[in-house]
């Protein structure tokens, strides 16, 4: 009798192979970011106006620091709100 | 060799050191005063004023960066703008962005410049390292900046 993991395949199942993340700024090269730029800003919140976490932007430590830092400036600015809904 | 030789000897480098530190100091501090860096100033004035006091306001706080021993890069008022959220219940705002450079104790007086103002809403004085400078005057010549390729 065969037992349930000693089943095989004649084919590869098919599992999907997600893209891997990399950090925008390291590859297009951006060394500054604008805290004036606010649609630039508005792709690493989430529709509440939170920032999105490293886990799913894929930015280098550096450069999410970078970013969270200029994402406050531009909400002390009201270029950004600070909470909202909708905001996409 | 006596002993004092020894301590007049010791005492010839020493002060030789001391005074030349104390110099060097001095040099060092007076430079530092001296040394400009590159700032960016952006103020949201009531949206209530007029088109010349709006001029008058830019007018006298860029005059302010002048007298103080700054230099001024850029000005760019944007104009009416909405604010994210209402400001001393005033929901949009009139930005101008100002590109100096100035000694480093400068900021302080320009703070209290803008604190006294009651047509201030809000300021914000910037720090701009190298990438900063390269950014805008790139995006004042109007070469694309690396951000514009970028897609979400």
């Amino acid at each position: 009798m065969a037992k349930a993991n000693e089943i095989k395949y004649l084919t590869a199942i098919k599992t999907e192979k997600r893209a891997k993340k990399f950090c925008r700024f390291k590859k297009y090269g951006i060394k500054y970011i604008d805290y004036k730029d606010g649609e630039f800003l508005k792709k690493f919140l989430n529709e509440q106006g939170k920032l999105l976490p490293r886990r799913i932007t894929g930015n280098s430590l550096k450069y999410q620091r970078k970013v969270s830092e200029a994402v406050k400036k531009a909400r002390q600015m009201a270029i950004l709100p600070y909470v909202t809904d909708l905001l996409k | 060799m006596a002993f004092g030789e020894w301590l007049f000897a010791f005492l010839f480098v020493f002060s030789f050191k001391t005074t030349t530190f104390a110099a060097h100091f001095k040099i060092y501090k007076q430079t530092k005063i001296r040394e400009m860096n590159n700032y960016e100033l952006m103020v949201i004035f009531t949206p209530v004023l007029s088109e010349e006091d709006y001029k008058a306001s830019q007018k006298k706080f860029s005059a302010f960066v002048k007298e103080n021993g700054g230099k001024i890069v850029h000005e760019n008022p944007w104009g009416l703008k909405s604010l994210a959220y209402p400001i001393q219940k005033k929901t949009t705002g009139l930005y101008w962005v100002l590109e100096y450079s100035a000694p480093s104790d400068f900021n302080e007086k320009l703070k209290i410049q803008l604190l006294r103002d009651e047509h201030v809403l809000r300021f914000k004085a910037t720090r701009l390292d190298k990438y900063a400078v390269e950014y805008n005057a790139r995006k004042r010549s109007g070469v694309p900046n690396a951000t514009e390729k970028v897609e979400a």
